[in-house]
């Protein structure tokens, strides 16, 4: 390290190397992307969230059960498509400046806010911070729904999906919206909706997650319906102990727990 | 942009093949063999089907399953069973199924320069009672072996069959040793087991399991006949016989 | 060819019933020519955390050093050792603060995290190269034998398992993974901790 000072924002130290490794014909690998399907909806009183829970990296399915639904406030939350290390960590900052917006402005604060701190800051990145995000809330101004583009760029519509599995989503609420749903009809849409991307798209499943949202309330629906539970295997293949051949063997003891024992005087600290 | 004047060079190009997703495996026994396949179908993102099988009975003792482009493997099978067809009336006999395997050498190499873009995997009985395996790579490269995956899922399968029926890095037990041939059953499990972890994993998997069982002329049926989604295909029980075996898979 | 396959590598960990094994293979290669099968890629962070780093062999080196030096302002600052759930959100800042110039490493975290009421549970998470967090319940993978990995565990892991049962499950789920990948194997290590030790074995295995 040249110096024990890191400042703040990225720190691109590497890229003359990685270039240089570039051009030597070594391609970039991928990172873990969230194939998915989220979505959002508003309803009568707030706003409805979803989003599936598989991670992949290509066709592998790196983790079956993942967060998409981001805490930013207590009444606003945001889903992330695209680069899942860009949507953890976009969403995490704006939640963070959030949070020092509300404290220094001793107000709750608005989702347009948040909107608005996203988009300029996916704009700055000109779409290298791969996240594209689906934004809901409410505020003192009522509920609010926002599509955010990776490049910068807004929607702010009644229904909206995102993620490769956006069209399976979007043609279930294009089926299936209406003005002024009840909570019970929206979540149902949603569910609907996150399930056609679940079994349509290959890069959305396993789980459906929710968040109801409303003026006083924020309900977050971890694995709200789980209609891919693996089937029991045929057979236990647990191995006779032995069955491993190995050279070296080394064990390390921990300590488990340690008293304090007092010895003598205490020091003088008067 | 390719604007059909001569004016500076245009190259245009199109690509004929496709990548449909799915994997297949086969198991020989002592005296059977099993072939199975998922039934899904996909390109890219989308599922175009969720049964198109991949795995089709040649003869009363051979199988193929066929992997990778579907459009050329669907019309590979079309092109290998008109052959078997043609040697019935030629010789009033099926072919036997290292013969298959030698043919199927043949009609890929002939596509050499333009190959069908599809992994087989042939299984079935040989003519001395034995349950036997045939893998070939798309140009016609062969080998006889005791298991093999191909397709999407080949990298996560293959491992955990040779583990489990080859018992590759595994120590027997003391004054024991590890089985040369796995029963039918055992079998049967490891292949619906690979198939569902498959399916946990990769993204391409699911949908449907489709098992073909082949058994020597003479082995007993038990364990198979009247069992869970199992159908006979063929009609004589004195020779050698074949079943199907049906099984979901999750769908997501 | 990938910068990760330069090298190659991979490693695993699995979670157990009150322990957790991390395991790897321990050859270092450049491209198909293999150099060292004696080439480290699990390290101790603490008594309680081992870190695997699989990806570019000068990385490991330097994620390694970058590590040890934060997590020792970390105990100096705090006086106290780092619990893997931090380690972990520690991991994923230091390679997402290289989001646009990364280091080719796919960190693989196992430990046993201390609770509330004073007694361990096992913990594992694995990020990929830009530092997203995979928190599994199961198993993590990473490297170039990733895919033959995920099949291998898939299909042998089983839950509570037993500390010398789970030591079996990860050598065999690593070892028959690694032989069908060209850029990992020559040896593999595996670590098992439990609440009161950590059993180091070196396997025997395919050396080609």
């Amino acid at each position: 390290m040249t110096s024990f000072y890191s400042g703040p924002g990225f720190d691109f130290s590497n890229t003359v190397r990685n270039n240089f490794l570039q051009d030597r014909g070594l391609p970039l690998p991928k990172a873990t992307s969230t194939g998915t399907t989220i979505v959002g909806c508003i309803y009568k009183d707030g706003v409805v969230l979803g989003a599936d829970t598989r991670a992949t990296e290509g066709p592998i399915v790196a983790d079956k059960n993942c967060e998409k639904i981001h805490y930013i406030t207590e009444s606003i939350r945001c889903c992330g498509a695209g680069t899942a290390a860009d949507t953890e960590f976009t969403t995490a900052l704006i939640s963070s400046n959030m949070e020092m917006h509300a404290l220094s402005t001793g107000r709750k604060p608005r989702v347009v806010t948040a909107m608005t701190m996203l988009k300029q800051m996916l704009f700055r990145y000109q779409g290298h911070v791969g996240a594209a995000l689906v934004l809901g809330g409410v505020d003192v101004t009522g509920p609010h729904l926002f599509t955010i583009a990776p490049h910068g760029s807004t929607d702010k519509l009644p229904y909206v999906t995102m993620g490769s599995g956006s069209l399976a989503a979007m043609a279930v609420f294009e089926a299936g919206w209406k003005p002024d749903m009840t909570r019970e009809e929206a979540l149902e849409l949603v569910v609907a909706a996150i399930s056609a991307g679940i079994f349509n798209d290959l890069g959305s499943g396993s789980n459906v997650d929710a968040c109801v949202i409303t003026a006083n309330k924020t309900e977050m629906l971890r694995n709200f319906v789980r209609p891919n539970e693996r089937v029991t295997k045929e057979r236990s293949y647990g191995f006779r102990r032995g069955t491993t051949a190995w050279k070296k063997e080394q064990i390390r003891s921990l300590i488990v727990s340690e008293e304090v024992v007092k010895h003598g005087e205490a020091m003088d600290v008067s | 942009m390719p604007d059909g004047s001569f004016s500076h060079p245009q190259q245009r190009s199109f690509n004929p093949y496709t990548e449909n997703g799915g994997t297949i495996l086969a198991i020989a026994g002592a005296d059977f063999t099993v072939i199975a396949g998922d039934t899904r179908q996909s390109e890219g993102y989308s599922i175009q089907t969720r049964y198109a099988p991949k795995v089709f009975r040649l003869t009363d003792r051979a199988v193929l399953a066929v992997n990778g482009f579907a459009a050329d493997g669907n019309m590979f099978v079309k092109k290998v069973k008109q052959r078997l067809e043609w040697y019935r009336h030629a010789h009033a006999k099926d072919m036997p199924l290292r013969a298959i395997a030698r043919l199927i050498q043949t009609m890929l190499y002939a596509q050499r320069f333009f190959p069908y873009y599809v992994y087989n995997i042939l299984g079935g009985i040989e003519e001395d009672g034995t349950g036997a395996v045939y893998s070939f790579d798309p140009v016609g490269s062969y080998e006889r072996e005791a298991c093999r995956a191909a397709g999407a899922a080949q990298s996560l399968v293959q491992p955990f069959l040779d583990n489990q029926i080859y018992f590759k890095n595994q120590q027997a037990a003391p004054g024991q040793s590890h089985p040369l041939h796995l029963p039918l059953s055992d079998v049967l499990s490891i292949v619906i087991d690979s198939f569902t972890s498959a399916t946990e994993r990769h993204i391409e998997v699911g949908d449907g399991l489709e098992m073909y069982v082949v058994l020597a002329k003479g082995r007993s049926a038990q364990g198979l006949e009247g069992g869970r989604g199992v159908q006979e295909l063929t009609t004589r029980t004195d020779g050698d016989r074949v079943f199907v075996i049906r099984r979901e898979l999750k769908k997501d | 060819m990938s910068i990760m396959e330069y090298n190659g590598g991979s490693v695993i960990a699995m979670v157990g019933k009150d322990c957790v094994a991390i395991a790897s293979d321990l050859r270092l290669g450049v491209q198909s020519l293999s150099i060292s099968s004696n080439f480290q890629k699990i390290f101790p962070v603490t008594d309680r955390i081992y870190v695997g780093l699989p990806g570019l062999a000068s990385d490991v080196t330097t994620l390694h050093e970058q590590f040890r030096y934060r997590v020792n302002m970390y105990t100096i600052k705090e006086e106290r050792e780092i619990e893997p759930q931090t380690f972990a959100q520690m991991v994923s800042s230091t390679l997402y603060e290289r989001r646009f110039g990364p280091y080719f490493i796919e960190p693989v975290i196992a430990g046993m995290q201390r609770t509330p009421s004073g007694s361990y549970e096992p913990f594992i998470a694995a990020t990929d190269l830009i530092g997203c967090l995979n928190f599994a319940k199961d198993f993590v993978v990473a490297g170039t034998a990733s895919s033959e990995l995920f099949g291998a565990a898939e299909g042998l892991w089983e839950p509570d398992l037993e500390a010398e049962d789970l030591f079996e499950t990860i050598s065999q789920t690593l070892l028959n993974a690694v032989d069908r990948d060209t850029f990992s194997g020559w040896g593999a290590v595996v670590h098992v901790m439990t609440k009161d030790k950590v059993i180091t074995r070196t396997l025997k295995g395919r050396m080609d």
